[in-house]
């Protein structure tokens, strides 16, 4: 019996900044990837080089953005470049070895929307929009997603598919000529997921402590498949959890 | 070259034009986006990489038929309401979109910059935007036989930009997150820039933008004309009102309220009414510049 000492939303932000190396060229959304990737910095990965799509390359900001623009970013950075710049020269060009990107929807082949719920000319909901994330999920050397696991946001076929993960599967990246390997690693509040290295579908690889995989499947559209090599992820560092905290302000 | 706001927008802006208002997250021409509400112009086609609260506000006035964006949302507080109305309700009319990505987005207005007819890039294919987009096509490489995607320059008949600051005889001075303002405003037929303050000579600033005269056909002075954006080296991004906003656009009703307020306030006190903060001056809009006045566009296409 142990006592949870920590949140879903949480452990999900720790493990997403562990997935992140020492030393990467991260292309960090807003929201949990940037408090993810930020968490990295000041943890295990010193020199984690982020990027944000407003310019700013190597940002190092003492608090979290609220927006991917504050000047906190231009303040730190080690360069500032115009849109089309980093877009072309950074991101087009194959320089950055990992985008960080959330969603509003996934499918079991790491597909992303972030544009429509429902109809595109007759929408439920109307969400943000492309963004950066299509190019980002196309040029980008890897992709991690981070993003909260309910049977609403995972769902068998997205209904907009605004960046593309794995298509309909093996060999689609290849046959669209995207260049990067597309998502690697999908991180919820429930566990990790990754595709499997054949077909590509999303595959349950890690639940997070006090996490039974069923509720995994009861949160997921489709009928997920649950890895043989299936881990528990490592509980948080108090020093993991300091950081994060300082960062979200919670106490 | 200094012109009051009202007179620029009312001379440079007419209903049915194309008109992008750039800045990305920094330097957003709020102000501006205020006086064209004011001025009740229609029909307008808005184009803007990241439409975020003054887009909205100007969708919720009636001003726009038609959006040009890659993406419309609160930055780092969420939803547009009052694009999301317009688009699933119709409200206060229907609101024609046009999806691109960032990328798509950008390359668009280099191509404009350029005199080039369209642009290139990787990406897009496999995604839904292709399809639901007739301005985003393949082309193949005459070289390699590459495919890759085409997009169609994008030339607004004004871009609207605010930067820091200008020197009397109209050059302007920009740095921070330089955005796609240098190449919306090259792209354009016609450039108003309002900025923070009309100064005799620009001192060298690291990072600096600068738009020579020559392209520029109206400079307003607007302090404070970005908030509740920002202008980096003169106020800070005034995260409460963005979050303020979603309260605002969330309800018809609200929404309608704040507008009533809007046009009933002279165009000079626009930049204090978001800001509900410490950072943003109400400073009147008419220019403190020698050469107020005169009207005369100076730019290209003049």
């Amino acid at each position: 019996m142990t006592t949870v000492t920590w949140t879903s939303d949480e452990i999900m932000t720790v493990t997403a900044a562990r997935s992140l190396r020492d030393g990467m060229a991260c292309f960090v959304g807003i929201g949990l990837p940037s408090t993810a990737a930020n968490v990295a910095s000041r943890t295990h990965a010193p020199d984690l080089w982020m990027i944000y799509e407003s310019g700013t390359l190597g940002a190092a900001p003492d608090h979290l953005p609220l927006s991917i623009g504050d000047g906190i970013l231009a303040d730190t950075a080690d360069a500032v470049v115009s849109v089309p710049e980093v877009f072309n020269y950074w991101l087009q060009a194959g320089r950055i070895d990992v985008g960080f990107l959330g969603a509003a929807q996934i499918d079991r082949y790491a597909n992303i929307n972030t544009t429509v719920i429902g109809d595109y000319d007759d929408p439920e909901v109307r969400l943000p929009g492309a963004g950066g994330a299509p190019e980002i999920a196309a040029s980008c050397r890897e992709v991690v997603v981070i993003m909260r696991h309910s049977r609403r946001a995972f769902v068998d076929k997205v209904d907009f598919v605004t960046s593309v993960g794995h298509g309909s599967g093996s060999g689609d990246r290849e046959r669209l000529g995207l260049t990067g390997s597309g998502p690697v690693r999908v991180i919820t509040d429930l566990g990790v997921l990754e595709p499997d290295p054949r077909s590509r579908e999303l595959t349950l690889v890690g639940v997070h402590p006090g996490v039974e995989v069923a509720a995994v499947r009861e949160a997921t559209g489709w009928d997920l498949r649950i890895s043989d090599g299936l881990v528990r992820t490592p509980d948080p560092t108090g020093a993991e959890l300091s950081v994060l905290r300082s960062l979200t302000g919670a106490a | 070259m200094a012109v009051p706001l009202d007179e620029a927008v009312r001379q440079l802006i007419h209903d049915g034009n194309t008109v992008a208002l750039e800045g990305f997250t920094h330097l957003i021409p709020v102000a501006a986006g205020h006086e064209i509400i004011r001025q009740g112009l229609r029909d307008l086609t808005l184009v803007r990489m990241t439409p975020d609260i003054v887009y909205d506000q100007l969708i919720g006035a009636g001003c726009a038929r038609r959006l040009v964006f890659s993406w419309g949302g609160n930055p780092g507080v969420g939803s547009l309401h009052r694009f999301r109305d317009a688009v699933t309700a119709s409200w206060p009319g229907p609101l024609e979109i046009e999806e691109h990505s960032h990328a798509g987005m950008a390359n668009r207005y280099v191509a404009g910059a350029s005199g080039l007819p369209f642009a290139v890039l990787r990406g897009y294919s496999g995604t839904d935007l292709v399809e639901h987009n007739p301005n985003i096509k393949t082309v193949s490489c005459p070289f390699t036989g590459q495919e890759l995607a085409a997009v169609p320059a994008l030339n607004p008949d004004v871009t609207v930009i605010h930067a820091q600051r200008a020197d009397t005889a109209g050059n302007v001075q920009l740095w921070g997150i330089v955005g796609i303002q240098k190449e919306a405003a090259l792209a354009a037929d016609r450039v108003l820039v309002t900025v923070e303050e009309v100064v005799d000579a620009l001192d060298p600033v690291p990072g600096q933008v600068i738009l020579p005269s020559r392209v520029v056909d109206a400079v307003s002075v607007v302090p404070g004309g970005a908030a509740p954006s920002y202008a980096h080296g003169y106020y800070e991004r005034d995260n409460a009102a963005y979050k303020a906003w979603d309260t605002i656009g969330r309800d018809r009703e609200a929404f309608t309220a704040w507008l009533a307020e809007l046009t009933a306030t002279a165009s000079g006190a626009t930049a204090a009414l978001l800001s509900g903060a410490t950072s943003a001056t109400s400073t009147p809009t008419a220019s403190a510049a020698p050469d107020a006045g005169d009207p005369e566009p100076a730019g290209r296409g003049a």
